[in-house]
């Protein structure tokens, strides 16, 4: 009984040793050799005190997006949109750096709020065409993402081009009092760690401790039921998609106002795509969320400099967590394989085992 | 066929369905399987069919072990099990689905399928329409066809799960001369799983009967119900009265409603129901009733008329603000349409309250839901998960969420599948709630629940209300001729 319990907890490990096993073996097939992959990858990652915090920072945006993915996945939306509200997010975050006046203190405070309420509301659209339209949410938001980067390219390739002429490379840097302070000349800004936090103490407290929360959750599982019993789909859905969208602008803006410093074409870098990955990895529990999106940072960081070490391509750290989320799908839970059987009600319910760890 | 059953173990968390049931079955023999609900007659079931493996114990055909990994798996070894619920897709043609998983070369035989579909329905008595398609054929058709089907996939042993709920009286006669025939002529095994001791003695001619997941004996049939219903009790449950209630003032009127869907329109319903009265619908599925319910709680929206409940129009009104005038809607399907089958019950009793905080407090409302565990004598615990609970013990649990100081009550088959214990305790809340001058409204297939329970009848047929009938003074035969149309 106690190995058992033992086995369902570490689960989630399975899955990513069997990635690591797997991406070994593609290696070796194209005769690299993984021990010299792994250390030019951890280099790349760890090596410097700047290659750290640049993975932190590229963590935060991402732990943003899968926070608000947390809450949109427990309702059973499939919010795809996330990419689009990342962009709008950046957007309203980048208009307020170019021509808003005012003290750093009160401009960060601007683009903050900004940028989330952008992103709600672009996550409202995708959320009002489900209720209303009967739009499945999966293809409004890929409509949504869609326009939000062409209207990106139209913004830094028109009325916000740099004065030298546009281009589709991006806007003029920034001033310095519109970003975010950084740490030692890194990517990283310890302003954004802490929202980060302070998103993630709040949907743990909203999943877990709020009737709102539970609602969410008696949606995803049986819309009709959770209807009967009185929850309102149409109001939860919506909002469930603008919270979400509020963390995925509050990702944006950390993108434009501390990774880069102005507003380019592609700015999101498909983290939207990758949170979807995070969240589906941490199998929905929200304090895996934060490791994972470490993890995941991690890898794809280190990858680039693996490209730079060896003749391997970067795009070796997509495949390894793509191979990785391909096989956390393919396991499932370990009930599905008929491991947690005797104590059924643990794999269901996986939740419970954070609170007492 | 010898069918030994060995120490079938089956757990679910802490529930134990079945605890080491052990039985023996000889061919040519019908068997009826009896039990209150939740003592583990369907798993047991389940678990001979191939839909679940047992956790421990094994089942011997003829003296040799089998493991059954899928119903196709069991059924290849002999063993076929006709579900509650048919399982065939209904916008095939019968064809189609007496093929589906038989068949399985690229190119289907439609000629040898039909004429052995014929031939097997003629030789039992069936009168199949193989041209049709399965969606325009009653509950009972179903039924034959899916008898059919196990029957060509070569059933020795059949298990019949509630076979009878449902289904017309012909159709229920026509069903219990063919399995006679199977088991007389043919020397199959049949299994009656069912709550009816009446059919269990017409028709078995022994009975296992099972409490709590345990085997407590069997019995040859005939014997005195009586002792049947000690067995599977473990006391005789003492018959419920029905106590005689002053009615109050009008609660519920309906004024000229008309509701129309697509399928079925229901013209000019016109009805009083006061407080406190039981108001019992009749009628075959899809006759109007339910719309009649629906439109009341707000969830159908009627074409014309008015719907006043307690001197307010709610007609037009959504659920939820019917909900919140204190309209109850109690459905049919109740793990898809009540419960949440992942949540656990201290979840539903914060997701159902009147009011709801911001916050929620987990250890009052397990403590909460203790309390109406208790109250509503449900087998299970706070943290135990609508899926793990027994069908009686779901609709125990949708009973205990609902509201004190109700209006009305609309109801969806209260009962169904329920055994008489649990049957009786569900009337007993529901005679309660009048003394509150809560109005109650039901459906029901049963027509003896229908006149036993309710002080007035209305019967459905083909989207036509009927006159209102007094249950004091009408009988099974006169609701009968109306269902046909005999208004």
């Amino acid at each position: 009984m106690r190995i058992r319990t033992w086995i369902v907890r570490i689960w989630p490990l399975v899955p990513i040793l069997a990635a690591l096993l797997f991406t070994i073996g593609l290696l070796v097939l194209f005769g690299a050799d993984p021990v010299e992959v792994f250390q030019a990858m951890w280099q790349g990652a760890f090596g410097t005190q700047d290659k750290t915090l640049s993975v932190v920072a590229f963590t935060i945006p991402l732990l943003l997006s899968s926070l608000g993915l947390l809450l949109t996945f427990t309702a059973g939306l499939w919010n795809i949109g996330i990419e689009g509200q990342i962009v709008m997010g950046a957007v309203a975050a980048s208009w307020v750096a170019l021509f808003m006046d005012a003290t750093s203190p009160v401009l960060i405070a601007v683009e903050v709020i900004l940028a989330m309420l952008a992103g709600a509301l672009w996550a409202g659209v995708a959320g009002i065409l489900k209720t209303r339209g009967g739009v499945h949410e999966i293809f409004g938001g890929l409509a949504l993402n869609s326009l939000a980067i062409i209207f990106t390219n139209y913004l830094i390739s028109g009325p916000w081009q740099p004065p030298e002429g546009g281009s589709f490379f991006g806007t003029v840097p920034f001033r310095e009092i519109s970003q975010l302070s950084r740490f030692a000349d890194s990517r990283f800004a310890p302003f954004s760690l802490l929202v980060a936090m302070v998103a993630l103490v709040m949907v743990f407290v909203a999943l877990r401790g709020t009737t709102w929360g539970l609602k969410l959750k008696a949606l995803g599982q049986n819309p009709r039921s959770a209807f009967l019993l009185g929850v309102s789909s149409e109001r939860e859905t919506i909002l469930a998609m603008m919270f979400c969208g509020a963390l995925a602008g509050l990702a944006g803006a950390v993108r434009v106002l501390s990774w880069y410093d102005n507003l380019k074409q592609n700015i999101s870098g498909g983290i939207g795509y990758l949170a979807l990955l995070v969240v589906m990895l941490a199998a929905y529990r929200t304090l895996w969320v934060p490791l994972i999106a470490f993890f995941f940072s991690a890898v794809l960081n280190g990858a680039i400099t693996l490209q730079l070490r060896t003749q391997l391509h970067s795009s070796l750290g997509g495949i390894l967590t793509g191979v990785m989320v391909l096989f956390v799908l393919l396991f499932g839970s370990s009930k599905a394989l008929g491991i947690g059987k005797s104590s059924e009600d643990e794999a269901l319910e996986p939740d419970t085992s954070e609170i007492e760890s | 066929m010898r069918v030994e059953i060995r120490d079938i173990r089956k757990y679910f968390g802490s529930v134990k369905a079945n605890d080491g049931i052990t039985l023996t079955l000889e061919e040519g023999h019908i068997y009826g399987v009896l039990g209150e609900n939740g003592a583990g007659k369907s798993t047991l079931m389940k678990i001979l069919s191939g839909y679940q493996p047992p956790d421990s114990g094994e089942i011997l055909l003829n003296g040799q072990p089998h493991t059954f990994d899928s119903p196709l798996s069991a059924l290849k070894n002999g063993v076929g099990m006709l579900y509650q619920d048919p399982h065939d897709i209904p916008p095939f043609s019968i064809v189609d689905n007496f093929l589906l998983g038989r068949d399985k070369r690229l190119r289907l035989n439609y000629r040898a399928a039909e004429s052995e579909l014929k031939e097997l329905s003629s030789k039992y008595g069936f009168a199949l329409d193989i041209q049709a398609h399965v969606d325009s054929l009653s509950l009972g058709e179903r039924q034959q066809l899916e008898l059919v089907r196990l029957l060509a996939g070569g059933a020795e042993v059949l298990i019949l799960d509630e076979p009878t709920t449902g289904i017309s009286a012909e159709q229920k006669d026509v069903l219990f001369n063919s399995m006679r025939k199977l088991a007389r002529e043919e020397g199959k095994i049949l299994l009656l799983v069912s709550h009816k001791l009446e059919e269990v003695q017409e028709l078995c001619d022994h009975a296992f009967i099972l409490r709590r997941g345990k085997y407590v004996g069997e019995m040859e049939i005939p014997c005195p119900n009586e002792k049947l219903v000690e067995m599977m009790f473990g006391q005789v449950p003492p018959r419920s009265e029905r106590p005689t209630f002053e009615l109050g003032d009008p609660m519920l009127e309906l004024r000229d409603v008309n509701i129309s869907t697509y399928r079925l329109s229901v013209k000019n319903l016109n009805l009083s129901v006061r407080a406190g009265e039981i108001f019992g619908l009749a009628g075959l599925e899809g006759s109007g009733q339910r719309l009649l319910i629906q439109a009341c709680a707000g969830l159908v929206r009627p074409e014309s008329g008015q719907i006043i409940l307690d001197g307010q129009d709610i007609t037009s009104w959504s659920y939820h603000k019917t909900r919140a005038v204190n309209v109850a809607y109690v459905a049919a399907g109740r793990l898809e349409e009540g419960l949440v089958a992942s949540l656990s019950l201290t979840e539903h009793v914060v997701l159902a309250q009147r009011e709801t905080d911001f916050f929620v407090d987990w250890a009052a409302s397990g403590q909460d839901a203790q309390s109406r565990i208790e109250h509503y004598q449900i087998v299970g615990r706070p943290d135990s998960t609508a899926e793990e609970l027994s069908g009686g013990n779901q609709q125990r649990l949708l009973f205990g969420l609902l509201w004190n100081k109700l209006k009305l009550i609309l109801l969806e088959h209260p009962t169904r599948g329920l055994d008489v214990r649990s049957t009786n305790y569900i009337w007993n809340l529901l005679y309660q709630r009048r003394q509150d001058g809560t109005a109650i409204i039901f459906i029901s297939p049963d027509l003896d629940e229908i006149i036993e329970r309710s002080d007035r009848i209305a019967v459905f047929s083909g989207g036509v209300m009927s006159r209102i009938v007094d249950a004091k003074t009408t009988s099974v035969k006169e609701i009968g001729h109306m269902i046909g149309g005999q208004l």
